[in-house]
């Protein structure tokens, strides 16, 4: 099912099967569509023929890091003698972005030939998607199709007579926004705590059962069979240099028409907003935007206008494109209970490994919220900034950054705000200890 | 195997120009030349965490601070520990760790030797910022001995590590996630697992504390006594607590010892025997039946009376003597029965053939593998033996061994045991009779290897032990060998020459008694049972009027049936050398003294003394000396003892007379938590879960 309406705006690469009235997403639906033909291209070409396009697509990973997939794919040492493994990092948990989800639930069949193109170029028999353990109902969804696939042949040994074996498990997470983080994911398939581990080595050396593996965003798998089929140059004409193709967006916020909208790289804001978007809600003017998940720095409404959503227009305004996930804020916003809501998600879901994220968003929270409920002094203001630097950088996977990075931005940004609310306070009494340890 | 070169890279630290072998780790490079990085989760020895973030340090060409515990050491690493991002960013560690740290110190076990108070002081903000409520959950009671104050925790993961990677036991993990992670025992509420509590002495803080210290002093009001177990034959040096001349704790403070930072739970918990208020502390004599407390002088001239006038009508002694007391001890037991007595009846309880080792042995000199070997051993093949419960240091060695060096290591056993989880071969027997077909099964694979340790323990004795050695020769391996003996002092008691046919050093003599058959001997005029209990399993001696001396700390069955009970000292109140069951001779050292009782020594001196026998002085120094140079193979360097170090005994090159008796070893089959008498009367060790165990449970 797709939650909302077309836009004109939207390049369908992605979405154009799903788009089509009566699609199903069933196998039939998809080979209909022309469905698995790239996979047989990709029996056809070499693996570094393969490789070669994804590198002129100028395809960037859509998990929210953005790193180039030709380039990583290109990093798998493929001549290894061990085992390869394909993994799907499809624990969209980042908050804002929701569209893995449609991708899976919709057209399902695109990410499995996504992976069997990727068992093809490294030789992986094995596949695995990791799937949210929200996502609990994409689960079925993705082991019909997987049963579908394996039924027609598209799964299993020798695919087609092509002599490939491939065999792909579809597994659910247990409900933890760190196995997103690759290094935990796998540590959470190999059915261990969803800690991160130590790099190097990388994944692609020393990734699931410490052997090499390719571990992509489901939309990055999801892309590559229209990578092979538009070719690479066509693809990354799309987007603009150096960041190709299409980007699942998901507006969600204070937008009049939330939603998720296939648009191409250096989509501009002003045209996100005001046309696919529908424009602020009640006419109001915008606040702040979150470009790709709460995890990226906010930006102002004044600094958002002007941007182009692709990797290095947000970089430049110091933030990043991330996953997708477009937040936007109207004026009627509070930042201190938007900076409270962002770090109680952090806190809640810090995995407890390293000292400056365990501790440090615990404190914030609480900090935070004794700023939203009035007390506290302007020195506190400040603590709030230098605590979220102090974890800046120092933690041992990106989860501290991804806490740090909006609050360091929303303080430095709205700390008129902070000092408003400390301004209409009374001395009322104290929260309650209940609220401020709790961690929901 | 070939060696590979490894590359020696020159890096520079804080200025200074270090040099160590590429890919060493740079926390280790710091620590080598002197340079301090802290860190709380790094644990030498156990897989890396970076977890605490405490190490981290500027290194040039890299964009962010470096957790100096993970990053190999580079030709031209440019290293700064005293940047200052990296003075704040340990700061601001120390910090957020204190921010839901209980500031308990004032009644906190590890008040004073803190790891976190000591980085705190040396590292840490000098005011607090955080005024919000701290994260609380009561304290929990894992086991007896160990129990968990969560909110101390600062989640270095160091006990999960050593339970897992060292014990190989995996009895704690984490539970929940963020601020509110917490270390959990693996029976949801309690522990089941070796209680060790190697995890108490690893944790930094005081989160992990000991149910026998804790709340019990301070450690700044305790001295402290490096000694040596007396529990199994492990040898392993342990530091005890002393306060107003009572033992509050055992632990490996200093980690000098054989067994490096290992300690079971015996070791770590079972010294409390030595404050059982059953512990005897006057002696006794029989009188109307009834033992009764005397004097001294009364017991002692009891003793001269009787014994004088079975010498005088040349009547039948017999002498048992104990693997637990010290060597001195049981060469002048030796020599008071021998030279004295003039008897041949003299034995203890033997647990291991080391005799018959020995002689299959003979030229092969440097066959007889030490402690250190097990950690260096390519291969190692543990025969007819639980050998994380009887030996757990030589367990604790493979696995260490195995984690480290990836050695080989192989099981031939009759029931499941632990190292079965890591060995690349199992095999079972079910008797002596088909042993050597469980171990022929693996003779395929252990002839790739290239060294192989074997300990065995007693199912292989007699002319089973040539067959091994033969089973070992035709391996084309060298070979290296481990009688495994069961108690404190067993093996110093073999080379002392408590046997019958054998003097110290394994010199043949007359053949007397063993054990055995003086329990069962109805001749017997007289019994000196000196630290042992042959009639534990209730059997009666067949000689009803043999006139019976014990040494003992309690009222055992073997002293209920004395005539005359002595009180002795334990280990903890007497000096004298042991050696373990790989041959290394260490010290004891008294820590506390029991009023009424005295060492055996001094027992066995005074009796010496009544009767009237020229045996030469008898002080320790003196007899350690006469041991040195007398006991073939005891001929250690006296400054290792001296500094409390292990000096490993030399093993004698030559066939030993053999008695043919191999149906009289047997091994006590102790568990983790039994020790003969010693276990029983030790509080800590019966009042755990898993008292008494069994074997072959894994």
């Amino acid at each position: 099912m797709l939650y909302n309406e077309p836009h004109p705006l939207e390049v369908r690469v992605l979405t154009k099967r799903m788009r089509e009235p009566g699609y199903n997403g069933s196998i039939d639906a998809y080979l209909k569509y022309g469905g698995y033909k790239q996979f047989l291209k990709s029996v056809e070409m070499t693996p570094e023929q393969v490789i070669e396009e994804l590198k002129v697509s100028n395809l960037r990973g859509r998990g929210g890091a953005g790193f180039p997939t030709g380039l990583k794919w290109s990093f798998v040492p493929r001549q290894s003698p061990k085992p390869k493994y394909i993994v799907v990092n499809g624990d969209e948990s980042e908050p804002g972005t929701c569209k893995d989800r449609v991708l899976i639930e919709n057209d399902p069949h695109m990410l499995i030939e996504g992976t069997m193109i990727g068992a093809r170029v490294f030789g992986a028999e094995r596949g695995y998607i990791y799937i949210r353990g929200e996502y609990r109902y994409l689960i079925s969804i993705m082991e019909k199709a997987i049963e579908e696939a394996y039924r027609e042949g598209w799964l299993g040994d020798n695919i087609k007579g092509t002599g490939i074996n491939f065999h792909l498990r579809a597994h659910s997470g247990a409900g933890a926004y760190e196995c997103g983080e690759e290094s935990a994911l796998l540590e959470s398939l190999e059915g261990k705590r969803g800690n991160p581990r130590i790099r190097p080595p990388f994944p692609a050396v020393a990734g699931l059962y410490q052997s090499p593996t390719i571990l992509n965003n489901v939309e990055t798998y999801c892309s590559v069979p229209s990578v092979l089929e538009l070719g690479g140059q066509a693809y990354a004409d799309l987007g603009i240099p150096k960041a190709g193709g299409t980007k699942m967006t998901c507006l969600s916020g204070h937008f009049n028409k939330r939603g998720v909208y296939e648009l191409p790289l250096g989509f501009p804001v002003e045209k996100l907003i005001n046309e696919v978007g529908g424009g602020v809600r009640n006419g109001n003017k915008m606040k702040a935007f979150i470009p790709g998940g709460s995890s990226c720095p906010t930006l102002t409404g004044e600094e958002a206008w002007p941007l182009t959503m692709d990797y290095d227009s947000m970089a430049k305004a110091g933030t990043m494109l991330g996953s997708g996930g477009v937040v936007l804020l109207d004026e009627t916003t509070d930042m201190v209970k938007a900076a409270l809501r962002i770090m109680s998600f952090y806190a809640h879901e810090s995995c407890g490994w390293c000292i400056p994220c365990r501790e440090g968003t615990a404190w914030l929270k609480k900090l935070l919220y004794r700023l939203d409920t009035g007390h506290g002094n302007t020195q506190d203001i400040n603590l709030v900034g230098d605590l979220a630097q102090n974890m800046m950088g120092r933690t041992f996977c990106p989860l501290g950054d991804a806490a740090a990075m909006p609050t360091i931005a929303i303080v430095k940004k709205f700390r008129h705000e902070f000092e408003a609310k400390l301004a209409q306070s009374t001395a009322g009494a104290v929260a309650s200890p209940d609220q401020l340890v709790t961690i929901s | 195997m070939t060696a590979t070169e490894v590359k020696t890279v020159m890096l520079t630290i804080d200025g200074r120009t270090v040099t160590a072998p590429e890919g060493t780790l740079l926390i280790e490079v710091t620590r080598k030349s002197g340079i301090e990085v802290p860190a709380f989760c790094y644990y030498e020895g156990y897989s890396l965490q970076a977890a605490c973030r405490m190490c981290l340090v500027e290194v040039e060409k890299f964009p962010k601070l470096q957790t100096a515990c993970t990053l190999p050491v580079a030709e031209g690493m440019v290293v700064r520990t005293q940047a200052d991002p990296v003075v704040a960013a340990r700061k601001s560690m120390l910090e957020f760790l204190v921010s839901n740290h209980p500031l308990d110190c004032p009644v906190c076990d590890k008040g004073g030797e803190c790891e976190l108070q000591d980085m705190s002081f040396r590292y840490g903000a000098g005011e607090s910022r955080f005024t919000e409520i701290k994260v609380h959950t009561p304290e929990k009671q894992f086991s007896p001995l160990v129990y968990f104050d969560a909110p101390r925790c600062i989640l270095c993961y160091r006990c999960v590590r050593v339970c897992n990677e060292g014990m190989g036991v995996g009895a704690l993990g984490i539970q929940y996630r963020g601020v509110i992670s917490e270390i959990v025992p693996n029976k949801g509420d309690h522990l089941d697992c070796d209680e060790c509590g190697m995890c108490i002495d690893i944790c930094p803080v005081g989160a992990l504390t000991s149910g026998t210290y804790r709340y019990k002093t301070r450690p700044w009001e305790m001295t402290h006594v490096g000694t040596i177990c007396t529990h199994c034959s492990g040898g392993c040096k342990t530091t005890l607590g002393v306060r107003n001349s009572e033992i509050i704790r055992a632990n490996n403070r200093d980690r000098s010892g054989i067994n490096g930072e290992f300690l079971c739970a015996k070791a770590r918990f079972g010294w409390d025997f030595q404050r059982n208020e059953e512990r005897l502390t006057s002696p006794l004599v029989r009188k109307n039946g009834v033992l009764e407390e005397v004097s001294w002088s009364e017991a002692l001239s009891t003793v001269k009376t009787k014994f004088q006038e079975i010498l005088e009508r040349n009547g039948k002694f017999g002498i048992i003597g104990s693997a637990h007391t010290t060597n001195e001890e049981n060469y002048f037991l030796q020599k008071f029965a021998r030279q004295g007595l003039q008897t041949v009846n003299i034995d203890h309880h033997r647990t291991g053939d080391v005799p018959a080792l020995i002689n299959a042995l003979s030229g092969k000199p440097g066959s007889l593998a030490t402690t250190g070997d097990l950690y260096t051993t390519k291969a190692a093949l543990v025969i007819g033996t639980d050998l994380s419960q009887q030996h757990p240091l030589a367990a604790f060695q493979l696995r260490a061994n195995g984690r480290h060096h990836q050695a080989h290591v192989y099981t031939v056993s009759r029931g499941p045991v632990r190292e079965d989880k890591y060995s690349i071969g199992a095999a079972r027997y079910t008797d002596a009779s088909n042993v050597f077909d469980a171990i022929e099964s693996l003779r395929e694979k252990l002839k790739n290897e290239t060294e192989l340790v074997i300990l065995f323990g007693d199912v292989i004795k007699g002319d089973a032990v040539k067959q091994l050695v033969a089973f070992g020769d035709s391996l084309g391996i060298p070979v290296k060998y481990i009688c495994l003996v069961d108690a404190a002092n067993a093996r110093g008691a073999a080379d002392m020459g408590l046997l019958p046919h054998l003097g110290p050093g394994y010199r043949s003599t007359e053949k007397g008694l063993a054990v055995q058959d003086m329990v069962a001997d109805p001749s017997l005029d007289a019994l000196w049972v000196v630290g042992a209990n042959p009639l534990k399993n209730g059997q009666a001696l067949a000689a009803e009027n043999a006139f019976v001396v014990v040494n003992e700390m309690f009222l055992t069955e073997t002293a209920q049936r004395a005539d005359v009970v002595f009180p002795a000292s334990s280990a903890f109140e007497k000096s004298g050398t042991v050696t373990n069951v790989t041959g290394e001779v260490q010290r004891l050292k008294p820590a506390v003294k029991k009023m009424g009782t005295k060492p055996d020594l001094e027992i066995i001196g005074l009796v010496a003394r009544e009767l009237g026998f020229n045996l030469g002085v008898w002080t320790n120094d003196i007899l350690f000396n006469e041991i040195r140079s007398t006991v073939r193979g005891y001929d250690v360097a006296l400054p290792i003892i001296q500094t409390g170090g292990a000096a490993q005994s030399q093993p004698i090159n030559g066939p030993v007379e053999l008695d043919g008796r191999p149906e009289l070893i047997a091994s006590h089959e102790d568990t983790l938590f039994t020790s003969g008498t010693l276990g029983r009367y030790s509080k800590s060790l019966t009042s755990v879960l898993e008292y008494p165990g069994a074997l072959y449970q894994s």
